[in-house]
């Protein structure tokens, strides 16, 4: 599996994003930079966090329009795997390849800390290392990740099954609606989360919940491909 | 021709403004009690070239559903002027 971290000016989680693939699936990890138009040689693209292009206008607007998201919405179009971190999720949403947006934090603060996300969903490609309703810890890092989806969406949303995180009880750091984390768009291929996996693959980083985020993309790609 | 459309993008009625909320609170505290609400938004000006007024106003509809709101969560209005050198 090749997977692809795409870097914006702005972007400040791409490093990170990489090391967490490399010591998670031992598999390989690229930086691209958001200039580049083909994505052909890879299977999973990450979007990773920070603040691209300085979340001038909206969080996510306009790196949406920069040269890589065609091949980003190329990659998605296939069925390969897209996940989006934070920043990535705000800028999927932008682009339209997840339904919503996400809104200033309802307490206007920037919030950072380490929180219960419940698996909704470990049925997906993303998930399927998680057991369904198991509390998981994971760092958040964003002033804007508050989910707001109107009533018709958030109904297909539960309806599909596409709420994926949920912030656990009394937990929910954003005022996000249904207190969602995190979702999946309808073919299952394109995840956004606010939560940041890559920073908990490690003991040392107070928890390693995040890595089987990770490998369960590992395995999902390679029963795809027939590979043990 | 030359216009300049004065744009006012705010958040649609629906959706809660943190902002606009913080602030009411302060306007409170600053014995404005009155203020019932207040809804925060952005002021844009952008400068176009445009054959015609109609054509010049479909074009900002267009940059305003594309780009410079996010339809999802926010609405816009706005006035077109013609600028006259």
């Amino acid at each position: 599996m090749k997977t692809a971290v795409i870097q914006f000016p702005g972007s400040n989680c791409d490093e990170d994003a990489v090391k967490a693939v490399v010591a998670t699936t031992g598999e390989a990890a690229d930086l691209v930079w958001y200039t580049e138009e083909k994505l052909d040689d890879y299977d999973l693209v990450i979007v990773p966090g920070g603040f691209s292009y300085g979340d001038y206008l909206r969080a996510g607007a306009i790196a949406r329009f920069s040269p890589v998201m065609k091949a980003v919405q190329d990659h998605a179009r296939k069925g390969k795997y897209v996940l989006g971190i934070c920043n990535g999720f705000q800028i999927l949403t932008e682009a339209g390849l997840l339904p919503g947006a996400l809104r200033h934090n309802e307490s206007l603060m920037f919030q950072s800390m380490t929180l219960g996300l419940v698996v909704e969903n470990a049925a997906t490609k993303f998930t399927h290392h998680y057991d369904s309703g198991e509390t998981i810890r994971i760092p958040i890092a964003h002033g804007e990740g508050n989910y707001f989806a109107d009533e018709a969406t958030l109904r297909s949303l539960e309806a599909n099954d596409q709420i994926v995180f949920r912030y656990a009880n009394g937990e929910n750091p954003n005022g996000s609606v249904a207190d969602i984390a995190g979702i999946i768009n309808d073919k299952g291929n394109v995840l956004g989360m606010m939560p940041h996996p890559e920073r908990a693959v490690s003991e040392l980083l107070g928890s390693t919940d995040g890595k089987r985020l990770f490998t369960s993309i590992l395995t999902s790609w390679r029963d795809a491909h027939g590979r043990a | 021709m030359e216009f300049q459309a004065k744009i006012n993008v705010t958040l649609k009625d629906s959706v809660l403004d943190p902002q606009g909320k913080a602030v009411t609170h302060a306007l409170h505290a600053l014995h404005y009690e009155s203020v019932s609400d207040v809804r925060i938004g952005k002021y844009m000006e952008v400068r176009l070239e445009a054959e015609s007024a109609v054509k010049a106003t479909e074009l900002v509809h267009g940059m305003c559903e594309e780009l410079l709101t996010n339809p999802v969560i926010e609405k816009y209005s706005f006035e077109l002027v013609e600028v006259v050198s």
